[in-house]
C-alpha cells in the first residue's frame, strides 16, 4: 500500500461525522476503527499513540503497523472523539473510519482457528511423541505390558481430544467435498486420522502394539503448518483489500444553501450538491468546477504525472488529488456513479473471465486419493484372501493408508510457496496469493504498460540535447532551480532534482509568486526570473496547449503540462523530445526552454531483453501518445507496441493474447491498468501504483528497477520445478513404504520414522529455493509456531 | 516405577500450562501486529507528550517516484 485517500476532519472543512462507525463496548466505552493513510515506520505509531494516550477519557489508542489501522477506545461522554482525531490530523496524518463491516471476519476466525488447532496439535504431538518414545525404549529394554499399556492409555487421554479438536478443519472440507460428489486432499487425510486413532484405540483396549496415537496426531500437526501457511499469505492480501474498500469512507465538505459547511460522508452526497474541496484534500466526487483555480493531480487515474489546472468550468474526478487552490464543485456524480465506481466495475468483469487454474496439489490429490484408497482395499482383501483374520487384514489396511502419509503431499506445495514467497519478500517482492506462482511459472507472454512501469512516471531534465536545455548555462540552471524550489509541482522538483545532480548551489529565492497553471515569478540573487509556461515567459509564438478533460480514455505521461506540449521542430526550435517542458526567463533575455522526459527505469532494457531472450513474447500497451510509446519502444527494444488504448482497450488486446493460446503476464501501475490486471493471467504492479491497481494485481514489487519482474519469474519457475519434485519424492517414498505397510512390517515405529523422514525431507527440498540454505522467516506463523514448539 | 506416573503427571501439567498460556496470549491479540511489536520495545515509556518523530508524514504528491 503506498497510501490511503483518506479526506480528514481539518479545519477548513469542518469536522467529519464518525459517528457512524462508532461502536459500542460494554461498560459504557465507545470504540472506533480507523485506517491511518500515511504511516510508515514505528516512529509513526509512537507519534500517533502519545498524541492520544495521555487524553482525558481514552481508554485504548493503539496502532497496528502490520494493517495500518488505529483502535481508539474511549469513556462515552468523558471524550470528544472529534477533538482526540484532530490531535492525530494535525500532525500531519490523514485517517479515515473504517467499517468494520468490511472485515472479513469469517477469514479471520478462520485464520485463528487454524493456529489454535495448530497450537492443540503441536502439544499432543510433542507429548505423545516422548510416550511413544519410552515404549519403543522399552521394546529394546524390559517394559513389561502393564507400563506399556499405562503409557497407551496415557497417550489415547491426550490424543483423541487433540484430534477431535484439532482435525474440525479437515473434517469439515472433507465432507463438504464428498457432499460435493469429488475428493480433495482432505478425504485421505481425514481417514487415516480417523481410522488410525480408532484403531490404536482398539489396539491399546485389547493389549495390542499397533498404536499409531504419535502418527496420527503428527500428521495433523504438520498439516496444520502448511494450511497456516497458506491462510497468512492470503490474509496480507485480504488486508490490503479491505483498507482499499475503507477508502470510501471518505468525506465531502457540502456547502447548504445558506453557505453553511457541513461535512458528509461520500454515500450521502448527491449529484446537484457543491461541494467544496481545501488544498491538497482529495475530490471525493466527479463534477464540475465553479469556483476556484488549482491544479489536480489525476496521477491516481489516468497514469498523468503532471497535474492539470483547472478553472471554473472543467471537469475533476473523484480520487483525484487538488494541488493548492481551494476549488468549489459542483457534484454530476457521487457514489457509484463516479468514475472511479466504472473502474472498479470494469475491473470486476474483466477479473470474471479470468480462466480457473487447477492447482497442483489439487490435480495431485485427484491421481493419489483413488490410488491409495485401492492399495488399502486390496491390502485388506489379500490377507483375508490368505487366510489371515480379519482384524489382522484390517489393521494391515490402515497401516496401508497411514504410512502413505498424505502429510508429504499436503506439505508439498504450501512449503515451497512459502519459501518462494519470502525469497521474493527479501527482494521487496510481495506475493499476495499462491496461485500467483502457479500462474506465473506458466507466463509465456508479458504486456507491460508504459508510465511509471517501463518508465520511472516522474519527468526528469533532459541532458545535453541539441537545442534543448543542453545550451543553458549552469548559472542560469542554478537560478532556475532556486527559484522552482519554491513550488511543489513536478516539473519544479524535477528541476531542483537535476540542480542538485548536478552539485549546483542553490539560494532562497525573495518575493516569489506562484501562478496555478502558468508559472512562477521571483526574485533570485538580483535577477527577476520567470518559470513556467511557454506564454508566462512571453515566449512569441505561443502555441496555446489544449487541455482536454483528464479521463481513462486519456493519455497516461505528463505531456499536456503547465509548459504546453513540446512542438516537434514546427516552432522554429529544433524538435525537442515528445515530453514536457518549462520555459525560464531571466530578467529581459529571450526565453529559454528546458526539456523534460519520462525516463525508462534504468534496467528496463536490460529486461525486456532478458525477457524476449528467454523466448517470451514481450509487448508495450499505454494509453500516452504513440509518438511517446514508440519512443520508449524503440529504447527498450519492443517491436510490439500500442499506444492510445483506453482501458477497454487494454483488456481486449490481453484477451486477444490469451485466446490465442498465451498465457499472458501484465504489468501496470495506473488505475487505468487495473481492469487490464484483473483480466491477465497473472499481473504485477509496482508499489508506486494505485491503491486499486495493487489490489487487482497477484504480485507488488518495490523498487526503482524494473529487475523484480525477471527475478519473480525466476523464482515461481523454480518452485513449480521444486513442487514437481517433491511430488516425485512423495511418489517414490510411497513406492517403497506402501509393499512394506501392505507386508504388514509397518510398526508404530516404522510408521512414524518413516512419516517425519518423507516430511522433513520436502520441506527441506522446499528450503532449497533459498540461495544460501537459511530457516524460512517468511510467514510471522513461524513464530507462533514457535511458541507452541517451545509451549511443550 | 511407580514414580514415572508423577513424571507423566508433572509433564504433562507443565506441557498444559505452556498451552494454554499460548491460546491465552492469541486470544489478547499478541499475534495481530507482529511488525509493530518488534518496535514497540525500542520506545523510551518517558511519558514525553511532544510526540515528534522528526520526519513528517509522507505526503501523496511524493508517492509516484
Amino acid at each position: 500500500m503506498t497510501d490511503t485517500a483518506a479526506t480528514n476532519a481539518n479545519p477548513e472543512t469542518g469536522s467529519f461525522d464518525y459517528s457512524r462507525y462508532v461502536t459500542e463496548r460494554p461498560g459504557g466505552v465507545a470504540a472506533l476503527s480507523l485506517l491511518v493513510g500515511n504511516i510508515h515506520c514505528a516512529a509513526c505509531v509512537r507519534t500517533i499513540e502519545t498524541a492520544l494516550e495521555g487524553q482525558p477519557g481514552v481508554v485504548e489508542a493503539r496502532v497496528n503497523l502490520t494493517n495500518r489501522r488505529l483502535a481508539l477506545a474511549w469513556r462515552d461522554g468523558a471524550a470528544d472523539p472529534a477533538r482526540l482525531l484532530s490531535r492525530v490530523t494535525a500532525r500531519g496524518y490523514r485517517l479515515a473510519p473504517f467499517d468494520a463491516a468490511l472485515m472479513n471476519k469469517q477469514d479471520r476466525t478462520r485464520e485463528r482457528e487454524l493456529l489454535r488447532a495448530m497450537a492443540v496439535a503441536g502439544f499432543a504431538a510433542a507429548n505423545v511423541m516422548l510416550l511413544s518414545v519410552s515404549v519403543w525404549a522399552g521394546l529394546a529394554a524390559d517394559m513389561g505390558p502393564a507400563t506399556r499399556g499405562l503409557m497407551h492409555w496415557v497417550s489415547a487421554l491426550i490424543a483423541l481430544p487433540a484430534v477431535v479438536y484439532a482435525g474440525r478443519p479437515f473434517f469439515h472440507s472433507a465432507v463438504a467435498a464428498l457432499r460435493g460428489g469429488h475428493v480433495n486432499m482432505d478425504v485421505p487425510i481425514s481417514l487415516a486420522v480417523i481410522l488410525a486413532a480408532g484403531m490404536s484405540l482398539a489396539q491399546t483396549a485389547s493389549g495390542g502394539d499397533r498404536v499409531y496415537f504419535d502418527a496420527s496426531v503428527m500428521l495433523l500437526f504438520l498439516l496444520l503448518v502448511g494450511r497456516y501457511l497458506d491462510q497468512r499469505m492470503r490474509g496480507r492480501a485480504r488486508d490490503v483489500a479491505a483498507n482499499l474498500l475503507g477508502l470510501n469512507a471518505v468525506a465531502a465538505t457540502v456547502v447548504d444553501r445558506d453557505g453553511q459547511r457541513r461535512a458528509l460522508p461520500v454515500a450521502d452526497v448527491r449529484a446537484g450538491m457543491i461541494v467544496h474541496v481545501a488544498p491538497g484534500d482529495r475530490v471525493p466526487v466527479d463534477g464540475r468546477v465553479t469556483a476556484g483555480r488549482s491544479e489536480v493531480d489525476n496521477s491516481l487515474v489516468s497514469g498523468e504525472t503532471l497535474p492539470q489546472p483547472v478553472a471554473p468550468g472543467a471537469r475533476v474526478f473523484a480520487g483525484t488529488l487538488n494541488g493548492g487552490g481551494a476549488l468549489t464543485i459542483t457534484v454530476t456524480a457521487a457514489g457509484d456513479d463516479t468514475l472511479l465506481a466504472d473502474i472498479v466495475r470494469l475491473m470486476e468483469s474483466a477479473g470474471q473471465g479470468r480462466s480457473a487454474l487447477v492447482r497442483l496439489a489439487d490435480r495431485a490429490a485427484q491421481i493419489y486419493v483413488p490410488l491409495v484408497h485401492a492399495a488399502a482395499a486390496l491390502t485388506a482383501v489379500a490377507w483375508l484372501a490368505a487366510g489371515a483374520p480379519w482384524t489382522v487384514a484390517v489393521t494391515t489396511a490402515i497401516a496401508v493408508l497411514i504410512i502413505t502419509c498424505p502429510c508429504a503431499l499436503g506439505l508439498a506445495v504450501p512449503a515451497v510457496q512459502v519459501a518462494a514467497a519470502s525469497r521474493l519478500l527479501r527482494s521487496g517482492i510481495l506475493v499476495k496469493s499462491g496461485d500467483a506462482l502457479e500462474r506465473l511459472a506458466q507466463v509465456d507472454h508479458v504486456v507491460l504498460d508504459k508510465t511509471g512501469t517501463l518508465t520511472r512516471g516522474q519527468p526528469d531534465l533532459v541532458g545535453k540535447v541539441e537545442g534543448c536545455g543542453g545550451s543553458v548555462a549552469d548559472d542560469l540552471l542554478a537560478r532556475a532551480a532556486s527559484l522552482a524550489s519554491a513550488s511543489r509541482h513536478p516539473l519544479a522538483r524535477a528541476l531542483v532534482r537535476a540542480a542538485e545532480g548536478a552539485g549546483l548551489h542553490l539560494t532562497a529565492p525573495g518575493d516569489v509568486r506562484e501562478e496555478a497553471g502558468s508559472g512562477l515569478e521571483g526574485m533570485v540573487s538580483g535577477h527577476r526570473l520567470r518559470l513556467g509556461r511557454r506564454d508566462w515567459c512571453g515566449s512569441a509564438d505561443s502555441d496555446g496547449a489544449s487541455h482536454s478533460e483528464p479521463g481513462p480514455d486519456r493519455s497516461e505521461g505528463g505531456l499536456r503540462n503547465a509548459g504546453g506540449e513540446a512542438g516537434t521542430g514546427g516552432d522554429g526550435e529544433p524538435a525537442a523530445p515528445a515530453g514536457p517542458e518549462l520555459w525560464i526567463r531571466d530578467g529581459d533575455a529571450p526565453p529559454r526552454r528546458l526539456c523534460f522526459v519520462d525516463q525508462p527505469r534504468s534496467d528496463a532494457a536490460s529486461v525486456v531483453r532478458g525477457l524476449q531472450g528467454q523466448g517470451l513474447g514481450v509487448s508495450l500497451l499505454s494509453g500516452d501518445r504513440p509518438v511517446v510509446v514508440q519512443a520508449v519502444a524503440r529504447h527498450t527494444g519492443i517491436d510490439d507496441w500500442a499506444g492510445a488504448l483506453p482501458p477497454a482497450g487494454k483488456i481486449s488486446r490481453i484477451q486477444a493474447l490469451a485466446a490465442s493460446g498465451r498465457r499472458v503476464l501484465m504489468v501496470g501501475d495506473g488505475l487505468n491498468d487495473a481492469p487490464a490486471l484483473a483480466a491477465a493471467w497473472v499481473s504485477m504492479s509496482p508499489a508506486s501504483a494505485a491503491d486499486i491497481s495493487q489490489t487487482a494485481a497477484d504480485l507488488v514489487f518495490q523498487g526503482e528497477r524494473l529487475a523484480p519482474v525477471h527475478e519473480a519469474l525466476a523464482v515461481a519457475r523454480k518452485a513449480r520445478r521444486l513442487v514437481l519434485q517433491n511430488f516425485g519424492l512423495a511418489v517414490a517414498y510411497n513406492l517403497v513404504a506402501v509393499p512394506v505397510a501392505a507386508l504388514g512390517l509397518a510398526s508404530p515405529l516404522v510408521a512414524a520414522v518413516a512419516m517425519s523422514a518423507s516430511s522433513l525431507l520436502v520441506t527441506l527440498n522446499a528450503l532449497r529455493l533459498h540461495r544460501r540454505p537459511r530457516v524460512v522467516g517468511a510467514a510471522p506463523s513461524g513464530d507462533a509456531a514457535a511458541d507452541v514448539m517451545a509451549a511443550t | 516405577m511407580s514414580i514415572i506416573i508423577y513424571l507423566m503427571a508433572a509433564a504433562l501439567t507443565l506441557g498444559l500450562l505452556g498451552l494454554c498460556a499460548f491460546l491465552w496470549a492469541l486470544r489478547n491479540g499478541q499475534f495481530d501486529d507482529l511488525e509493530g511489536a518488534a518496535h514497540r520495545i525500542l520506545f523510551d515509556d518517558d511519558g514525553a507528550d511532544d510526540g515528534d518523530t522528526g520526519h513528517p508524514p509522507g505526503d501523496q504528491s511524493a508517492d509516484r517516484p
